[in-house]
């Protein structure tokens, strides 16, 4: 319960980096964003984003400040920080090598 | 420094996070919004589209604590809203915690205390240079039958000992039951001081240096040169009030000139085991003893100290030494020679005759502290099932299982924490209260609450904590709580398994009470036997006091004679003075010295032997004036003195060892070591030296010999001796005002000085076994009144269906005892163990004295079926009706 089980474990944190890559969104939006990019394949069960969203704010990786948004309300948007930027390159590589390898393993069986 | 930006950082955030949290609330609701607007968007109902948007996100309220936890210093945010919530539940429950807080303190408080005397008296090193290095070396009888191992060196031994270790280790001698009386000046009464007489390396093989002035040099040490002296810290500040011209003034000791060369710091002294740490002055010894006592290997006044050189142990030089005594006495084949060599390190010299009690002591306490920490948390374990239901609906409600866990560890660590800080204040108060009471221990003025008691009460208070809490935290798991919800009154199960563990603590908790009790019980009848112990003599209304003649005033045995006679007169005339005597050392007051003697008349004995007595010197009234009972004979007469005082008077000890199976009178005993004979005139009754060892043989010289200059004067009284002692002081006064008068007290008083040991001793555990007592029947009266309570329905329908009153007493009553009779047993075993422990505590006390047993078992089951029969007999007195209503 509450943990993103159809999500391969520690993924969460580079889709939503690289989501926010493009530009500031806040939190229904970068659901929302995982959801259509991946295809609909990859559903986040959207609650268990705000555990993650705040874990990688409290470690400098992205930064939140209250906006307004389309809808006129007020709204917390999230940007990419400098730090989250090496950070996603880190674990572009990192997935990289690791998606490349397991790819390896299931076409040689 | 990570850990500190940390706390900074939590501490910081802290204060930002009510904020905080309504923007988390903001947030997800923002989010919850956009969802049920894009599902009425796909065409749902109001209703439905709220729905599925919160299957699609979650639980909110989980997602939010979820979220809260990813902060930084999150834990310490639910750490303070935990401890807001225990400190506030244990205020609530007033009563219960300060019942807890209170047993916390005395189990604390009394290990603080007994760990603070153990550490700083037996384990804290000797405030000496290097003090591991420094060892005391004894003369050994390896032949004789001499029960203290460690005897008293001859200086003549010391010298050949000295050249014997040259290269292997550095060595002094003290002789630390010197006295000096100290003449009155300048208004200052005279007094009567104790004194170590050392060798001139005393202090440089210690390691001590004087705060003002010098140490002895080895010119100070000889016959020929000027007396000098160094004093004490304490003696210089009370009586010449630290006066910082001292160096080089003159003192007068014994009616002598002593140049003053040093001053010794504060925190000096010396501790043997044969005493020095109330000596006010050292002198240096090859200047203060006569020659003769100084190349003797007979006369045995002096301690050896030695400073291990680098590469030798004690083992060594001690087996080197022991070669040495034996040439020595085979050299010098006389009967007070001794054969061999013993020694121990300076400190265990220090504290020996204290170890044993005090890691009893120490035990005793222990016991007492995990008693507590079992009562506390079988107390902790009865709260928790009295509040079973809250927790089953925190369970239920989402309440996480590891943060009631950590609750129970808080609570039991915040009672511990406050009941340790109350103890450790208990503590400091009773270490005060023990240094004014046990001036008379060896290191008494090193005993203080240090960073390591601090320490030791910090870790005896995390102990406790963890002890209780655990067992509270595991005396009950998730499915037990939760059937709580279901549960009535009528499921019995866990409740049961519940007080199994209580009854489990309860019989280690009734074993270790008997394990004290015992101890207490055998301690106080060792202190009962000792204190009835027959000293001999009536010791009621009889008043001693000590003064010693000084060489340089009385210097001819007539002058000593007249003074004494002149006391003796005077005092006897006093009104309210029944008799009054002289005597060197009064019965109950110390050993006085002896002597090895043979008998004239017998063959003479095996080369280098002899028959050990006690030596004394008294006047002829002093018999008549003690009531000493004359078995046979005479006692010497007045006219027998100076030349015509070659008579003595021995004791029946005496008498049996010297005269076995013939009769003493008339026949002579000759001293070995100066010669003297003396035909025995009278044989007189045993008296005791000290009250907790076995009569010694003793002979009586007469006094009006005027070899003697160190008297007691005993005086009986019909009533009140006390008040005689101003009058005769000052008899003495007018007769020489500078003659110090000292040991003023009654005979009963110097028993009580001399059985403090053992009262305290058995007083302190006895105190301990009461709170243990009382501490574990509260534990049976709670546990029964639980069983009690968890089966008031059952007890009810039992009573309907017709169970008698009197049969469900008695049930009950079993039940309550089984624990107690199962402690009881075990402890018994264990006490028997136990007890061999402190055999060499107890005075004509066996280990496994049968009376001692007994009580203590009728005792422990008296308070036991006391503390059961009231819930017991509320439970049969139970109204059915009422019982089966209530649920």
């Amino acid at each position: 319960m509450g943990k993103p089980s159809d999500l391969v474990q520690g993924t969460l944190d580079l889709l939503i980096l690289k989501t926010l890559l493009l530009e500031p969104m806040h939190g229904w939006a970068i659901a929302k964003r995982i959801q259509q990019l991946s295809g609909e394949v990859l559903q986040v069960q959207q609650g268990s984003l705000y555990p993650a969203l705040h874990r990688l704010e409290q470690q400098g990786w992205i930064k939140a400040k209250w906006a307004e948004s389309e809808t006129g309300r007020q709204a917390k948007f999230y940007a990419l920080t400098a730090a989250g930027r090496s950070q996603l390159e880190k674990e572009t590589a990192n997935w990289n090598r690791l998606s490349a390898a397991i790819n390896l393993v299931v076409s040689e069986a | 420094m990570h850990l500190v930006a940390q706390i900074r950082m939590a501490l910081l955030s802290h204060f930002r996070r009510r904020r905080a949290s309504v923007h988390l609330d903001d947030e997800i609701r923002d989010h919850l919004e956009r969802q049920i607007a894009e599902n009425i968007t796909a065409g749902m109902s109001l209703d439905e589209a709220r729905l599925v948007a919160l299957r699609q996100f979650g639980n909110p309220a989980l997602i939010r604590e979820q979220t809260r936890s990813t902060w930084t210093g999150a834990w310490l945010d639910s750490l303070l809203g935990d401890l807001r919530y225990v400190s506030r539940t244990l205020i609530h429950s007033a009563g219960f915690t300060s019942m807890t807080v209170l047993i916390i303190a005395l189990g604390v408080g009394a290990n603080v205390a007994l760990f603070t005397l153990v550490h700083r008296v037996l384990l804290n090193p000797l405030p000496y240079r290097d003090p591991g290095q420094l060892v005391s070396i004894y003369e050994h009888d390896a032949s004789g039958s001499n029960t203290h191992g460690y005897l008293p060196v001859a200086a003549g031994s010391f010298f050949e000992w000295q050249r014997a270790s040259r290269g292997v280790a550095e060595m002094a001698m003290v002789s630390p039951f010197q006295a000096y009386n100290v003449s009155s000046e300048g208004g200052k009464l005279p007094e009567k001081i104790e004194a170590g007489m050392c060798s001139w390396n005393f202090f440089s093989i210690l390691g001590v240096n004087p705060t003002l002035g010098r140490t002895f040099g080895p010119s100070d040490d000889t016959p020929g040169s000027e007396a000098t002296v160094i004093l004490s810290a304490a003696f210089w500040h009370r009586r010449y009030a630290s006066d910082p011209s001292i160096i080089g003034k003159k003192v007068w000791l014994d009616a002598k000139p002593y140049t003053v060369i040093g001053v010794m710091p504060e925190s000096f002294v010396y501790t043997g085991a044969f005493g020095g740490n109330t000596d006010q002055v050292w002198t240096p010894i090859g200047h203060e003893f006569p020659p003769s006592l100084m190349t003797t290997f007979e006369d045995h006044e002096v301690i050896v100290v030695a400073r291990l050189l680098y590469g030798t142990t004690l083992q060594a030089l001690v087996s080197r030494l022991a070669a040495v005594q034996k040439q020595i006495k085979t050299a010098h084949p006389g009967p007070a020679v001794r054969d061999s060599v013993i020694g121990r390190t300076m400190l265990d010299d220090a504290v020996q005759d204290y170890k044993t009690p005090l890691y009893a002591l120490l035990a005793a306490t222990g016991c007492v502290l995990l008693i507590a920490s079992m009562n506390v948390a079988s107390l902790l374990v009865a709260r928790l099932s009295a509040r079973r239901k809250e927790l089953a609906i925190r369970v239920a409600l989402g309440g996480g299982w590891v943060r009631i866990m950590r609750e129970r560890i808080l609570e039991s660590l915040l009672l511990s924490t406050v009941g340790g800080a109350v103890g450790l204040l208990l503590a400091g108060a009773a270490i005060q209260w023990l240094v004014k009471t046990r001036e008379d221990m060896n290191r008494v003025e090193a005993i203080h609450i240090g960073a390591v008691e601090i320490g030791f009460a910090i870790l005896a208070i995390i102990a406790t904590a963890l002890f209780s809490g655990l067992i509270s935290a595991f005396s009950s798991n998730l499915k037990d709580v939760l059937s709580g919800l279901q549960d009535s009154s009528r499921t019995l199960s866990s409740s049961r398994a519940r007080a199994g563990l209580r009854r489990t603590l309860l019989v280690l908790e009734v074993s270790l009470t008997v394990v004290l009790l015992v101890g207490a019980g055998l301690l106080l009848k060792s202190y009962q036997r000792l204190r009835s112990t027959d000293l001999g003599v009536p010791i009621d209304n009889v008043l001693t006091m000590h003064f010693g003649l000084p060489e340089a005033r009385y210097k001819t045995s007539v002058q000593r004679i007249a003074f004494f006679e002149n006391v003796l007169s005077q005092v006897r005339a006093l009104p309210g003075v029944q008799s009054a005597g002289l005597v060197s050392a009064a019965p109950g007051q110390g050993y006085g010295g002896d002597d090895l003697v043979t008998v004239v008349e017998h063959p003479p004995l095996p080369k280098g032997t002899g028959l050990d007595l006690q030596n004394r010197g008294a006047d002829p009234g002093y018999f008549a004036a003690i009531q000493i009972p004359l078995v046979r004979g005479r006692i010497f007469t007045s006219d027998e003195r100076l030349q015509r005082a070659n008579v003595v008077v021995i004791s029946q000890k005496a008498a049996d060892l010297c005269f076995p199976g013939e009769d003493p009178i008339g026949k002579r005993i000759k001293v070995s070591i100066d010669g003297r004979v003396g035909e025995v005139v009278g044989v007189v009754g045993d008296t005791r030296w000290n009250i907790a060892q076995p009569a010694m043989p003793m002979m009586y010289w007469p006094v009006l010999s005027g070899d003697w200059s160190n008297m007691t004067l005993i005086v009986r009284s019909p009533s009140n001796v006390s008040a005689l002692a101003m009058p005769i002081q000052k008899i003495i006064g007018s007769l020489d005002p500078d003659l110090p008068v000292s040991g003023v007290r009654t005979i009963r008083e110097s028993i009580a000085k001399s059985t403090i040991d053992s009262q305290f001793d058995s007083l302190l555990v006895l105190a301990f076994a009461v709170i243990a007592l009382v501490l574990a029947a509260t534990g049976l009266y709670g546990v029964l009144t639980y069983l009690v309570t968890q089966r008031t329905s059952e007890l009810g329908i039992r009573i309907a269906l017709g169970a008698r009153r009197e049969q469900l007493l008695g049930t009950l009553l079993l039940d309550g005892l089984r624990p107690a009779l199962l402690g009881m047993l075990v402890g018994l075993a264990a006490s028997a163990g136990a007890a061999r422990l402190i055999a060499s505590m107890l005075y004509e006390t066996k280990p496994l004295d049968p009376a001692v047993f007994v009580a203590v078992t009728a005792l422990l089951l008296i308070v036991a079926a006391s503390a059961c029969i009231l819930p017991a007999w509320r439970a049969s007195r139970l109204d059915p009706m009422q019982a089966l209503r209530m649920e």
